[in-house]
């Protein structure tokens, strides 16, 4: 038993946690600067974040709420990054995967039938998948910079979104761009009534425990991160370098799918315009600062959710701007990531130094 | 309604909207190309674009349309100072640090102007630099417009031919091309690698700055949270579709602009069209181009961290 | 007077390897000064020093009489020292006229001076006939004219200490000839040259002295006319074989790998491998001796798909291979031990049981349905870790974390364990310490008496010597003459990697006449 302590205890296991939660507390010391002024001291800031997130039942359920569509993102970058790539479409994903949600959910297919939510969930999936598939052929096949074609990607989602909502998809006589309401048995219920987390929870639950046992139990998860680890040693390994790139952007674009559907069916019941304030734009953030591992994401998920609500609160009591929690998921990223090449800098350094 | 688009498209207007569309894109691809050249991903193009508009607005809103400028520069070079730090000291990747970056930009413009602004900054107007009219020039039919327009049009225009003089007639050029294809014969010629990079970095910081304000100081007066809408990828997308070159990437740009000012157009003249499609054609057609003239070939080393072996 | 160039006990450690130990060298000035070793002696490294490409450790360098630091290249410029690669530093894109001038002020300011630049390398190069066009893209440039641009450089910067590091590695014969007159001008006008290489005719042709290096120690200064081949290759390869010989063969069965007039070409463009001929047979080591450069590394990617062959056929076990990827190859049992173990050969940030598995993981063995079978893995992985002798790790250790050695075990494990009948052993020993280099090569003996056919590539003679039933000596990209048995005399091996061949083997007239 105290050897397994000990293993848990090294200093490479723990800088894994150590380090991001620095990243954070440093990100949040600095974005919490930004919004202190003579009203308002640090310590109400962050007492009023800490409340905001926690504080009451209400705001811990619906901490949970804001951090569900962030873990499925979360996940969907944390694959494709294991395998070597970026994939910051998951918000293109996620608003085209809610589309197809809203399409079969308000055309009457299954109306009546339980079967309903299990099938427009997969709908999300599908949709999410295929609208990962350009860039994974293109960066697999043709080496193209994922980042620009998944944001290009993105923007053209968020516009064709747009279009249905205001036009063939719009409810009849509703002011704001949005389709009719869903269906009951469409609809991801509350877990406990009265309060808004939803049993989109679940599913949640259920795609971490799929997704870590895909990455470390499964031959696919296995060639994954080989791939992500060293492509050349896996090619020579005999590992199909391409294919595995592209199969792991479907998955990663159903998982950033999951987090629109589930959203629209747990959260507004139907499909509103601007349904997402970037979740999965925060997904990198909380993709990163797990290190990429699901069980991480379980915790950063959260964290980065209950920021969201808290500062959603700061910004109706006291007209705080909630993009500062924007400047918090940089700073976390870039400490983070600076992190890694902290040793050899200061190895680099030390020998500078010593030669003078 | 086909009538109609033709007469608009040769129209003075057009050509004018056109080179005023162009333009934050064009002195921000112009900056960006040093940094990719000298062999590092300008990716937080986007983000440093959109500092460099807030703070251009803030700089012009209190003080002047110049200073707004002179703030905008400044700050986006302190960035990318911590930027380059990151990427050519610590030699971590480049695409994680520029994807901050874009986040960073989102964070500070959103929650400063909200700070310093309230919740309803487009309804404040700083301080514009005005358009002016070159003498002579503007006389000029149709072309004329060119030179009807906002000073930093101006000075896209004077950094395109000034940038490719740069790259290909000067000494600092040809370094920086050496750096970013091989930057280890650089390295046995006596060249500084980390120190070239790091000027590219904040020479295009600077230049991101200065494309960025002349959304707010020059053309709008006004900041809207996330003005760049993406722009900023469009832009890196641009230098590589312009294969690093000044003057294809400029060409680039200004197709670009060609396109945003029709679908523009197309949304102002009533069409039947839904908004949205007009506006989507940036970004679909930046991915179309991509498809078709694939991404060429880039200065070897890009992307690539450069150690200094000991 | 004071020699123009002199190097006091030099000494650059790197981590684990001492590359140049207490290295002292005086050279005249206007000599010709040839750095003769085998692979890994400290030539290169010695001269990265010299020209400020590496920080050296503690040691003296003193430029006509006076002492001088180097830190960096510019440093090393500016005292007249220049440097001419190996591996060409070189930018493909842009011209030959923009590669000579990189780094040096133009003198009109921040202009790049193209005219008055061009003029000058159009000068220098009709001065030494090298026939260069200033305006031509290097990426245009056949091998030998790249190279000439690589002096150009030097002769622009008015070096007027020219290092010249395997100057002939890439060279045809002509082009050698050619070469030599070139030296043969400099030496006139009073520059001194250094030479790096491992080939003996030239040192005799073209040098007037000899620095002899091996395991980063000079074993021996001596002027050309003094000395002789033979002695040469005794001073480069002379030392303790203490290790003990294997045993011969006792059973040699059939052919298991065929190759028939295979040519590969090399990462420069130019062919690697010329034309080469061989077979091994079950339970018989065929090594392939020869310093590094002339064709081995190829040959070894070729047969191991990981490098297309250009022509030629590649038979196992009957069966035509040629092209084959690794995939495939493994699946017909054949083994690599690849050079670059760090690379190609291990997935560092796995952990060794992974490592063990990651060529098999589909294998209904170590899956299921997609699903790993985490248990049986580990199970492998810990039998292997005890038979290989693995230390200093447990199932789930990171490669990374692991000794040379111990990484090389591991890999050793993984290929040896499927019984395979043919191994390709490229420098299956390089970087190690003593006991895992005698742990591979008892390895290596084992899988030969259980009836593998190997081939082993190494620069290491000791290796090469104690292990292979028969030898061949790879010289630009051809074999030099087989030698048969244990008991090969190791300097005539010496003298065929430098150049000599087998009298009567293999077509002369192909030779440069040295």
């Amino acid at each position: 038993m105290k050897e397994k302590l000990r293993e848990l205890l090294q200093w490479s296991r723990l800088r894994t946690v150590v380090i991001p939660v620095i990243g954070v507390l440093i990100g949040m010391l600095v974005g919490s600067l930004v919004i202190v002024n003579k009203d308002r001291s640090l310590f109400t800031v962050m007492g009023q974040l800490f409340y905001g997130a926690f504080g009451n039942l209400n705001n811990f359920s619906q901490s949970l709420v804001f951090a569900i569509p962030l873990g499925f993102t979360g996940l969907a970058i944390a694959l494709s990054y294991s395998a070597g790539i970026f994939n910051i479409g998951a918000e293109g994903q996620l608003q085209l995967a809610a589309l197809a949600t809203a399409v079969v959910a308000t055309s009457g297919f299954l109306e009546s039938s339980p079967l309903l939510l299990p099938v427009v969930l997969i709908c999300g999936m599908i949709m999410g998948a295929l609208w990962a598939l350009l860039p994974g052929i293109l960066k697999a096949y043709k080496g193209f910079n994922e980042i620009v074609v998944t944001m290009l990607l993105n923007y053209v989602a968020i516009l064709l979104v747009s279009f249905f909502l205001q036009g063939p998809l719009k409810a009849e006589g509703a002011y704001y761009p949005q389709t009719d309401a869903f269906p009951d048995t469409a609809l991801l219920h509350k877990v406990i009534r009265g309060y808004t987390l939803h049993q989109g929870i679940w599913v949640f639950i259920l795609m971490v425990v799929i997704v870590w046992v895909i990455l470390y139990k499964t031959t696919f998860g296995f060639k994954i991160r080989a791939v992500g680890f060293n492509p050349e040693g896996a090619l020579y390994a005999g590992i199909d370098y391409r294919k595995i790139l592209v199969l792991s952007m479907l998955v990663s674009g159903a998982l950033a799918g999951l987090a629109g559907s589930v959203e629209v069916l747990g959260v507004h019941r139907r499909l509103m315009e601007g349904f997402s304030p970037g979740y999965g734009y925060d997904a990198i953030a909380v993709a990163l600062l797990a290190n990429l591992n699901p069980v991480g994401i379980i915790f950063s998920s959260f964290f980065f959710g209950a920021l969201r609500n808290a500062a959603s609160g700061l910004q109706i009591d006291f007209g705080i701007p909630v993009s500062f929690i924007y400047i918090i998921q940089a700073l976390a990223i870039i400490f983070v990531i600076a992190a890694q090449g902290m040793p050899r800098f200061f190895r680099r350094l030390k020998r500078r130094l010593q030669n003078v | 309604m086909f009538s109609e688009l033709i007469h608009m498209i040769f129209s003075q207007d057009f050509l004018a909207s056109c080179i005023r569309l162009a333009t934050p894109l064009l002195l921000a691809a112009m900056g960006g190309i040093f940094s990719e050249r000298s062999g590092v991903l300008f990716l937080g193009l986007e983000g440093f674009m959109l500092m460099g508009a807030f703070f251009g607005f803030l700089g012009s809103y209190y003080l002047g349309a110049v200073q707004g400028i002179i703030l905008a520069v400044l700050f986006n070079m302190i960035i990318a100072l911590v930027y380059a730090f990151c990427t050519v000291t610590l030699a971590v990747d480049q695409v994680v640090v520029s994807v901050s970056v874009n986040i960073l930009g989102l964070g500070i413009t959103g929650a400063f102007s909200r700070v310093l602004f309230g919740a309803h900054t487009q309804q404040l107007m700083g301080q514009r630099l005005m358009a002016v009219a070159i003498p002579g020039l503007s006389s000029i039919p149709i072309i004329g417009v060119l030179f009807r327009q906002n000073p930093f049009t101006y000075i896209a225009y004077i950094l395109v031919p000034v940038v490719y003089i740069i790259f290909f007639k000067t000494n600092w050029g040809l370094k920086i091309r050496a750096v970013g294809e091989n930057p280890k014969a650089a390295e046995t010629m006596g060249i500084k690698v980390h120190k070239i990079r790091y000027i590219s970095i904040l020479w295009a910081s600077a230049f991101a700055a200065i494309g960025g304000a002349s959304q707010t100081i020059g053309d709008l007066g006004l900041f809207v949270d996330n003005m760049i809408a993406g722009k900023g990828y469009i832009g890196f997308a641009a230098i590589i579709l312009g294969r690093f070159h000044p003057l294809y990437t400029a060409l680039t740009v200004f197709f670009f602009g060609i396109v945003d000012a029709f679908q523009l157009n197309l949304q102002a003249m009533g069409s039947s069209i839904p908004y949205q499609f007009p506006l989507m054609m940036p970004y679909l057609l930046t991915l179309i181009a991509f498809l078709i003239a694939g991404s060429g070939v880039a200065p070897k080393a890009w992307g690539d961290p450069y150690i200094l072996e000991e | 007077m004071a020699p123009i160039l002199e190097i006091k006990d030099l000494t650059k450690r790197f981590s684990r390897v001492l590359a140049n130990d207490k290295v002292s060298l005086q050279v005249e000035k206007g000599e010709v000064r040839a750095l003769l070793g085998e692979n890994g002696a400290g030539k290169s490294t010695l001269m990265s020093c010299l020209y400020g490409l590496y920080g050296m450790d503690s040691g003296e360098i003193l430029v006509d009489g006076k002492p001088v630091y180097i830190g960096n290249c510019e440093d090393a410029i500016r005292l007249g020292i220049g440097m001419v690669n190996q591996h060409f530093m070189l930018i493909q894109k842009l011209t030959v006229t923009e590669n000579v001038i990189l780094g040096l002020k133009s003198g009109k300011g921040p202009w790049v001076d193209y005219h008055g630049a061009a003029e000058k390398i159009q000068e220098l190069s009709d001065r030494y006939n090298f026939c260069i066009n200033p305006n031509a893209v290097i990426g245009d440039l056949s091998v030998g004219l790249q190279q000439r641009v690589e002096i150009l450089k030097v002769l622009y910067r008015h070096s007027n200490i020219m290092i010249f590091d395997e100057p002939t590695a890439v060279l045809t014969p002509n082009e050698v000839l050619e070469f030599f007159e070139i030296i043969k001008l400099f030496k006139k006008e009073g520059r001194t040259i250094l030479f790096i290489t491992h080939k003996l005719g030239e040192v005799m042709t073209i040098c007037d002295s000899v620095t002899v290096l091996r395991d980063g120690k000079v074993v021996g200064n001596v002027a050309v006319k003094d000395t002789s081949e033979s002695e040469l290759a005794k001073m480069m390869v002379g030392r303790e074989v203490f290790l003990k010989e294997a045993e011969p063969t006792k059973k040699v069965g059939d052919v298991v790998l065929r190759v028939q007039d295979l040519h590969v070409k090399g990462s420069m463009g130019v062919e690697a491998v010329r034309g080469l001929s061989f077979e091994i047979r079950s339970g018989e080591v065929l090594g392939i001796a020869g310093v590094d450069g002339n064709g081995q590394l190829e040959l070894g990617n070729a047969l191991t798909g990981l490098a297309p062959v250009t022509s030629g056929k590649i038979e196992i076990l009957d069966e035509e291979t040629t092209n084959w990827s690794t995939a495939k190859l493994h699946g017909k049992n054949v083994s690599h031990i690849p050079p670059d173990r760090q690379r190609t050969g291990l997935i560092l940030n796995y952990p060794v049981q992974d490592n063990m598995v990651v060529k098999e993981i589909s294998n209904h063995k170590f899956s299921q349905f997609g699903f790993l079978k985490r248990r049986v893995i580990k199970e492998y992985a810990k039998r292997l870790i005890a038979s290989y002798d693995v230390r200093g790790c447990v199932p789930e250790t990171y490669a990374k974390q692991l000794s040379g050695g111990n990484q090389q075990k591991v890999i050793l494990a993984r290929e040896f364990e499927q019984k395979p009948k043919l191994i390709i052993a490229v420098q299956p020993t390089r970087g190690l310490d003593i006991s895992a280099i005698e742990f591979v090569r008892a390895e290596l003996v084992k899988q030969r008496d259980a009836g593998a056919a190997i081939l082993l590539i190494s620069t290491e003679l000791d290796e090469i010597l104690s292990l292979s039933d028969r030898i061949e000596v790879i010289y630009e990209g051809q074999f030099t003459g087989s030698l048969v048995g244990h008991h090969v005399d190791p300097m005539e091996i010496g003298l065929q990697m430098a150049g000599r061949k087998v009298p009567g083997s293999c077509d002369e007239t192909e030779r440069v006449q040295l």
